[in-house]
């Protein structure tokens, strides 16, 4: 048995309006599917030009979660305890990091020289934190 | 849970990244009160329900968090570091990194050999615990 792609992922957002506005008006990402399917709306979006590799914006709530849980999640997600993580990479980390920057986005670290590359924090709207990194290449 | 604690929560949230990014400045409640949009006694009174500790303590875990990196990652003497990460007194320093680390700074870098991975999971994971 080999397994041979990583395609869906998922994290937890409050709510899914704020998520487009957030991932994609401001992170840049695109729509990758947004589809009402009765029981949730089937939010995913994607860096541009890799539909293979897709992030459920997921809602907490019933029927998935009883909504005392749902409630326990969103507190922890609030609180930046969800454990919810992105690490996207960037050709250029000081230029994005402008781009975000004028666009308001929470910057929780400026970039950063590492032994793997330049890298930075920041935070989503709800409380996920996300890397953008650019890559050394080895 | 009422969309308020979610808020409040998120709040505390953005201050508590604030002191992350300045953690080599003195701990400055106004500034953080003024983030959080609260007054400067519910800004502390409401970190430490939301995280289980005071402002204070949270700082001083994220300065010996950092020391922590320093000492294994380059070769700055324990006073340099003790400097760059925000005590201004070399016996505070070590006083409060035996008390959170167990060891002094410099049986700590003896002991420890470099990590790879990035920041965030660093700084989230190496941070001495305040809870036991």
């Amino acid at each position: 048995m080999t397994l041979n792609a990583l395609t869906r992922s998922s994290i937890y957002v409050l709510d899914q309006d704020e998520a487009l506005d957030f991932y994609v008006g401001k992170l840049g990402l695109e729509v990758n599917t947004d589809v009402d399917l009765g029981f949730m709306r089937w939010l995913t979006v994607n860096v541009p030009g890799d539909k293979g590799r897709e992030i459920l914006l997921e809602k907490p709530g019933a029927p998935a979660l009883d909504p005392a849980t749902a409630e326990q999640v969103r507190e922890l997600l609030s609180k930046g305890a969800m454990g919810g993580w992105l690490c996207i990479t960037t050709d250029d980390a000081h230029k994005t990091y402008e781009t975000l920057v004028a666009k308001g986005v929470e910057i929780t670290d400026e970039p950063t020289e590492k032994p793997y590359g330049i890298d930075f924090g920041i935070r989503d709207p709800f409380g996920n934190k996300i890397r953008i990194g650019q890559m050394r290449e080895s | 849970m009422s969309r308020a604690v979610e808020a409040s929560n998120r709040a505390m949230l953005r201050a508590r990244d604030a002191m992350d990014r300045s953690y080599a400045d003195p701990l400055d409640i106004p500034a953080l009160a003024r983030i959080a949009h609260v007054s400067e006694a519910h800004f502390v009174r409401t970190f430490r329900t939301t995280f289980g500790e005071t402002p204070h303590r949270y700082l001083q875990r994220r300065r010996i968090e950092r020391a922590m990196y320093l000492l294994v990652q380059t070769e700055q003497d324990v006073t340099d570091i003790c400097f760059a990460v925000g005590f201004s007194s070399l016996g505070t320093f070590s006083r409060t990194f035996r008390q959170i680390v167990g060891e002094s700074p410099t049986e700590y870098r003896r002991r420890k050999a470099p990590v790879d991975v990035p920041t965030c999971f660093t700084k989230a994971w190496t941070r001495p615990s305040s809870f036991g």
